[in-house]
């Protein structure tokens, strides 16, 4: 399983079946602070990259969550939507927000490896 | 071209204490230490949260005439204000808007006057053109200023000077805190019973690492110090009351003793007093109330208010998630025909629509110590 950052500080893990996980990076938590509140998205809708897929809402403001890449949304993360502090303790793991099936792998391409999203937040 | 922040005397304590700092009301503040808001909002309530509030303007009225002189410019009875008695109050303008809201402490020798960091300047300024002339108005930026606010305040303090106990809410008096010679009251901005404390800045680092040595403190940020006020239903000026909102609209006319109103002995004689007058006994056309949902996205300041029909009715001042509640809460105006506590509203937020009800305030019961 590869992962692939985006400059809105996403993350998306490629599985077997052309199905990637995304949520959000540990400096995104670290910058948002205690998150109170996820809007996911649709089940089923198509979305394009860089598109608004959803919101995560901190105590002191809501930021949009954006497609890394085209494709389907298939699952949404219900235990985060119950619980989003999951996305401050476990933002790689259990902090998933949602799988989106690719229409369009060769995007993943264009995405920063983990080297270089370091690189990223080491100079911002 | 940035103008640069100021820095209160703890500014590199807070640094030391890992906190992230961020610009509040001119100066470079801590929104949050290592724990987070939410973490430091609900330690205040369990136990003692210390609060760095230097940024605030504290000044002196110094005169026999500074009572009398200060009443033509808010709308509340200091004359009588007992001695070491503190008294919330609002400086108005001729539209009976509010200019900023303040604390007033009577001292053996002089009012001391507590406001908002934000509006310190224009505060000093209007003091000063106004009453300049019958009292002295001396600012006191060598002051620094803590909050120490909690159930647990009370038996932190006491260590440091077992007399502070005998304090009720919204007293004061000079004490000497393991030496440190400093002017406190009991009162605060959380609803919680605690005390706001007055020290000289060359003694405030040393007076704060004293506190937050005690067990039962932490040190807490702006961040919770929003969300506790909220919950607590008590308005943050420059959102919830401003130059466009009156005492009546802001559901502040408790902060208007009878004496001041039409009728009382000593009637009106402050901007807008005639407004004011007409609004307490006719009511305002809206009213700030409180609001709380069942659902789980937070409401914020801005967001239009809609009644069950669509038609728009107000709009939210503040809100946030209430730590303590475990619900989305939020203060706004709304036409007085929707004021009722439980009248069913609803807030728009993006593209839905929140259902919110008006709710009584305080939306987190106070707690203060009344002995």
């Amino acid at each position: 399983m590869s992962i692939k950052f985006t400059p809105d500080h996403e993350w998306i893990k490629t599985g077997a079946d052309g199905v990637a996980t995304v949520g959000i990076t540990v400096h995104a938590q670290d910058a948002l602070g205690d998150v109170v509140f996820v809007d996911l998205p649709e089940v089923g809708k198509h979305y394009a990259e860089k598109d608004v897929a959803g919101v995560v809402e901190s105590v002191k403001a809501a930021a949009d969550v954006y497609m890394p890449v085209d494709g389907e949304i298939v699952e949404v993360n219900e235990a985060l939507r119950d619980e989003p502090a999951l996305a401050n303790t476990d933002p790689l793991n259990t902090g998933w927000f949602f799988k989106v099936k690719l229409s369009k792998p060769a995007q993943l391409d264009a995405l920063m490896d983990s080297t270089a999203y370091d690189e990223l937040v080491k100079n911002s | 071209m940035s103008a640069e922040l100021h820095k209160t005397p703890l500014h590199a304590l807070h640094v030391e204490l890992g906190a992230k700092m961020v610009p509040f009301g001119g100066y470079d503040m801590p929104v949050q230490y290592k724990e987070g808001i939410l973490a430091e909002h609900k330690y205040t309530r369990a136990a003692a949260g210390l609060f760095d509030v230097s940024h605030m303007g504290q000044v002196r009225l110094v005169g026999a005439d500074a009572a009398a002189a200060l009443e033509t410019i808010v709308p509340v009875d200091v004359i009588d204000l007992p001695v070491l008695k503190q008294r919330y109050a609002l400086f108005t303008n001729a539209q009976g808007g509010i200019l900023d809201d303040l604390m007033i402490t009577r001292r053996e020798h002089d009012l001391f006057v507590v406001v908002n960091a934000g509006c310190k300047v224009q505060d000093i300024a209007h003091m000063q053109a106004t009453i300049g002339q019958r009292c002295e108005v001396i600012p006191m930026p060598e002051r620094a200023l803590l909050a120490l606010q909690g159930p647990q305040a009370v038996t932190a303090l006491s260590r440091l000077n077992p007399e502070v106990a005998k304090l009720t809410f919204m007293t004061g008096g000079h004490f000497k805190l393991d030496g440190i010679d400093t002017f406190l009251t009991r009162s605060g901005y959380t609803g919680e019973d605690g005390f706001e404390i007055s020290v000289h800045e060359n003694d405030a680092v040393a007076l704060a690492r004293k506190l937050l040595a005690q067990p039962e403190v932490k040190p807490i940020g702006l961040g919770a110090r929003d969300t506790l006020r909220l919950e607590a239903g008590l308005c943050l000026y420059g959102h919830d009351i401003d130059t466009g909102t009156t005492p009546v609209e802001g559901a502040l006319t408790w902060a208007i003793q009878k004496v001041r109103r039409a009728g009382g002995a000593r009637a009106g004689g402050y901007p807008g007093a005639a407004i004011v007058d007409q609004q307490l006994a006719a009511g305002a056309q809206r009213k700030r109330v409180g609001l709380i949902s069942t659902e789980r996205m937070p409401v914020r300041e801005g967001a239009k208010v809609v009644d069950a029909n669509g038609a728009e009715i107000g709009v939210v001042t503040s809100g946030s998630l209430g730590p303590s509640v475990n619900q989305p809460v939020a203060l706004a105006y709304l036409g007085a025909a929707h004021t009722a506590v439980g009248t069913p509203v609803f807030a728009l937020v993006r593209d839905k629509r929140v259902a919110m009800t008006v709710a009584a305030m305080p939306f987190s019961p106070h707690r203060y110590f009344r002995g």
